[in-house]
């Protein structure tokens, strides 16, 4: 029986073995060797097939990007279209009016509504409440169950009348979108959103209730900064250890690398290759001042104290981000006018542009070449949970050794939770690596 | 032709991933409205993205995701076959290779060496195969992302016994009925909705945008006349080849209309 199972399996007396992390997005597995009661080891082992986005987009059509970019990941493919029409747009030297601009905040809203939904109530909520999935979860805590779903499905009832579909959505484009919404058929949600800012409410204030492991770490928090807003689709990159620099130092700042008998490449601080924590958490950690008020209010009434270097307490930020994306999302409706023209025009020119912006489990990088013809020539794509990677890792390192007295099955749920915290997105796969094991 | 087995124990639906986003399993947890009713109607023995347990096979339903890529994949294909009573492919990836399957027409090396810095530790095949061309698919379902509606179909159709009913006609039927206009017509867009494949509502035109055939080619799909007027209206060679070469690019359809046209480009 070679179809695999998500089962825990004792390889050597201290090894622990996942084959398949289960409620993730994406496939891939855990390793950890332990010798003389020290942790030696830790691997995630990633086998997500690589499908090479980087090298395909050349020669494509800088329009037909952001459709294609999005293939990357199901889960949040507004986060690709969001970053590509900005990194193509700086490369042509366009910039799309405000209401082109506060559009994109409210589809951006909607993504973050309905992953973060996802997330919480599906994949890791059960962990906290002792349930091997959402469904079983649901079995014994309907009513909540019932409440996330209809919150995601909020989100992507936005998401479908700003793009057609939730998943891969049809209307943006590079220098703004195929057609704008009117604003009667935004205002015919209003009420759906109105029940889901409380429902977001009600899921902070049950998230808060759940016990958190004992566990703390010393992160460099990165995340986009904008001084007028909570980030998502433009700002400096800042971190919890003071950089503060525009968005096309990312790659002198953080640096791809491949280790050795690693799984994927893994991002890291370029002069002093250390790890570091993007997400919700760094998100709330840097911007707590711009949360709107309502998510204001509801970090503050977690009782959880900001800034959190707890990782469990992510789904924490992640329902006060839900609170905040509900909020911004009614006053953004009700501020929206009708533009008279849906995009700006985009005269072709040959030049290189890099953007960043806020992926519901954090910041995404893109740049592009393109030549006189509108065609791509290079394309570099910096996902986010490349970016948590080698975190996972090192959180991992720190997390073990005060567990491992504990059963292995426990132990293990354990590491899988602690994983989930990140909410990886493995099929993000533009830089995964299959693992070879090296017997030699 | 039930799929459930016979007596009291219900359904076994299993849900495998090989090289795609998850936007296509995603489908089956964006049920929102009848997500519950559905694990209450099937037992879910094997969703990694959705669950922790798993139990073995055999399944009745096997949903597969994703296209082939990679030696182990190719062989755990096989396995998924013989453990699936009904084997039915959802979305692009695993009918038609999808996006992945641009690389299909280059060398797999170059592009290993392009983005990996050390391309020794990847193994993958020179190509990205649609399911069916390892193993025998009971029922396709067409999309990039599939339509939750569609797959819902399929599982109700599969678990009572009776033949899914699924639109076969094109998205230009879907688009007349939605009452959008003509974006070939009105605005002079390239638009592949003549050939495609109806599932996703006629979504595109419905944005003032040319369907970019997400959906895969629609049975006897005349791919000539459209490309010819196509380029009649202006788009070059090697704008038809990269239209036809999208997400379902390697479909059979568009995949012999792109290489006849690709002949054609200087």
């Amino acid at each position: 029986m070679t179809v695999k199972k998500a089962s825990v399996k004792t390889v050597a007396p201290r090894t622990l073995k996942v084959d398949y992390l289960t409620r993730v997005e994406g496939e891939g597995g855990l390793y950890v060797r332990v010798e003389d009661g020290a942790v030696r080891d830790v691997k995630l082992n990633i086998f997500e097939p690589p499908r090479f986005f980087e090298a395909f987009l050349r020669g494509r059509h800088l329009q037909e990007v952001p459709d294609i970019a999005a293939r990357i990941c199901g889960i949040c493919p507004v986060a690709y279209q969001m970053s590509a029409v900005h990194a193509l747009e700086a490369a042509l030297g366009v910039k799309p009016g405000p209401e082109i601009r506060a559009l994109r905040r409210l589809l951006y809203c909607a993504e973050w509504m309905e992953s973060h939904a996802l997330h919480i109530y599906l994949l890791h909520a059960p962990d906290f409440l002792g349930y091997e999935s959402g469904v079983a979860l649901a079995a014994e805590h309907p009513k909540e169950v019932e409440r996330g779903l209809r919150l995601k499905k909020a989100g992507n009832r936005l998401l479908e009348l700003l793009g057609g579909r939730a998943t891969h959505p049809v209307s943006v484009c590079v220098g703004g979108f195929y057609k704008t919404p009117r604003k009667r058929d935004l205002l015919a949600l209003r009420s759906e959103l109105e029940w889901a800012l409380g429902a977001a409410e009600e899921t902070a204030q049950w998230v808060a209730g759940f016990q958190f492991p004992k566990f703390e770490a010393e992160y460099e928090f990165v995340c986009l900064s904008h001084p007028d807003e909570y980030p998502m689709n433009e700002g400096r990159i800042v971190s919890s250890d003071g950089v503060d620099v525009a968005v096309t130092d990312f790659e002198k700042l953080f640096k791809e690398t491949q280790v050795k008998h690693s799984t994927a490449l893994h991002s890291v601080r370029a002069d002093r290759k250390t790890s570091y924590h993007v997400g919700p958490l760094a998100r709330i950690n840097l911007n707590f001042e711009k949360l709107t008020p309502r998510a204001k209010a509801a970090a503050k009434a977690s009782g959880i104290g900001w800034p959190s270097r707890n990782p469990f307490t992510s789904i924490v930020a992640r329902a006060v981000e839900l609170v905040h994306a509900c909020e911004e999302a009614l006053a953004l409706m009700d501020a929206y006018q009708e533009p008279e023209r849906s995009r700006v025009e985009c005269s072709l020119r040959a030049g290189e542009g890099a953007a960043a912006t806020e992926a519901p489990r954090g910041t995404l990088y893109h740049r592009y070449r393109i030549n006189d013809q509108g065609l791509v020539e290079y394309a570099k794509i910096v996902p986010p949970t490349s970016q948590n990677l080698h975190r996972m890792e090192d959180d991992l390192r720190l997390f073990l050794p005060g567990v491992l007295e504990r059963p292995e099955a426990e132990i293990t749920a354990m590491c899988e939770q602690l994983i989930r915290n990140y909410d990886p997105c493995i099929s993000c796969s533009t830089h995964f690596l299959k693992l070879k094991v090296d017997r030699g | 032709m039930a799929a459930g087995n016979n007596g009291s124990e219900k359904p076994r639906l299993a849900v495998f991933k090989f090289a795609s986003c998850d936007g296509c399993q995603l489908a089956l947890l964006s049920l929102e409205d009848e997500l519950v009713a559905l694990a209450g109607a099937v037992e879910i023995a094997y969703f990694l993205e959705a669950r922790t347990q798993t139990s073995e096979g055999p399944y009745d339903v096997a949903l597969v995701e994703g296209s082939i890529t990679t030696p182990e994949d190719r062989q755990r294909i096989q396995e998924v076959r013989r453990q699936a009573k009904y084997l039915v492919t959802i979305g692009a990836c695993a009918t038609a290779g999808g996006i992945q399957a641009l690389r299909n027409w280059k060398d797999v090396e170059e592009f290993t060496r392009t983005v990996y810095a050390t391309p020794r530790y990847i193994e993958t095949l020179a190509e990205s195969l649609p399911v069916s061309a390892h193993v025998k698919v009971d029922f396709q379902l067409n999309g990039c992302p599939i339509n939750k509606y569609q797959l819902l179909e399929v599982l109700t159709a599969l678990l009572i016994g009776r033949t899914p009913h699924l639109p076969a006609h094109s998205v230009c039927v879907e688009c007349k009925r939605r009452g959008a206009v003509c974006v070939m017509v009105a605005q002079g867009t390239p638009c592949l909705g003549p050939l495609t494949h109806a599932g996703c509502g006629a979504i595109c035109p419905a944005f003032r945008r040319g369907c970019y055939g997400c959906f895969g080619p629609m049975e006897a799909p005349n791919a000539d006349a459209l490309t010819t007027q196509l380029q009649a209206a202006g788009a070059t060679p090697e704008q038809i080849v990269r239209m036809l070469r999208g997400f379902t690019g390697f479909a059979e359809a568009f995949r012999k209309a792109s290489e006849r046209w690709e002949k054609t480009s200087p």
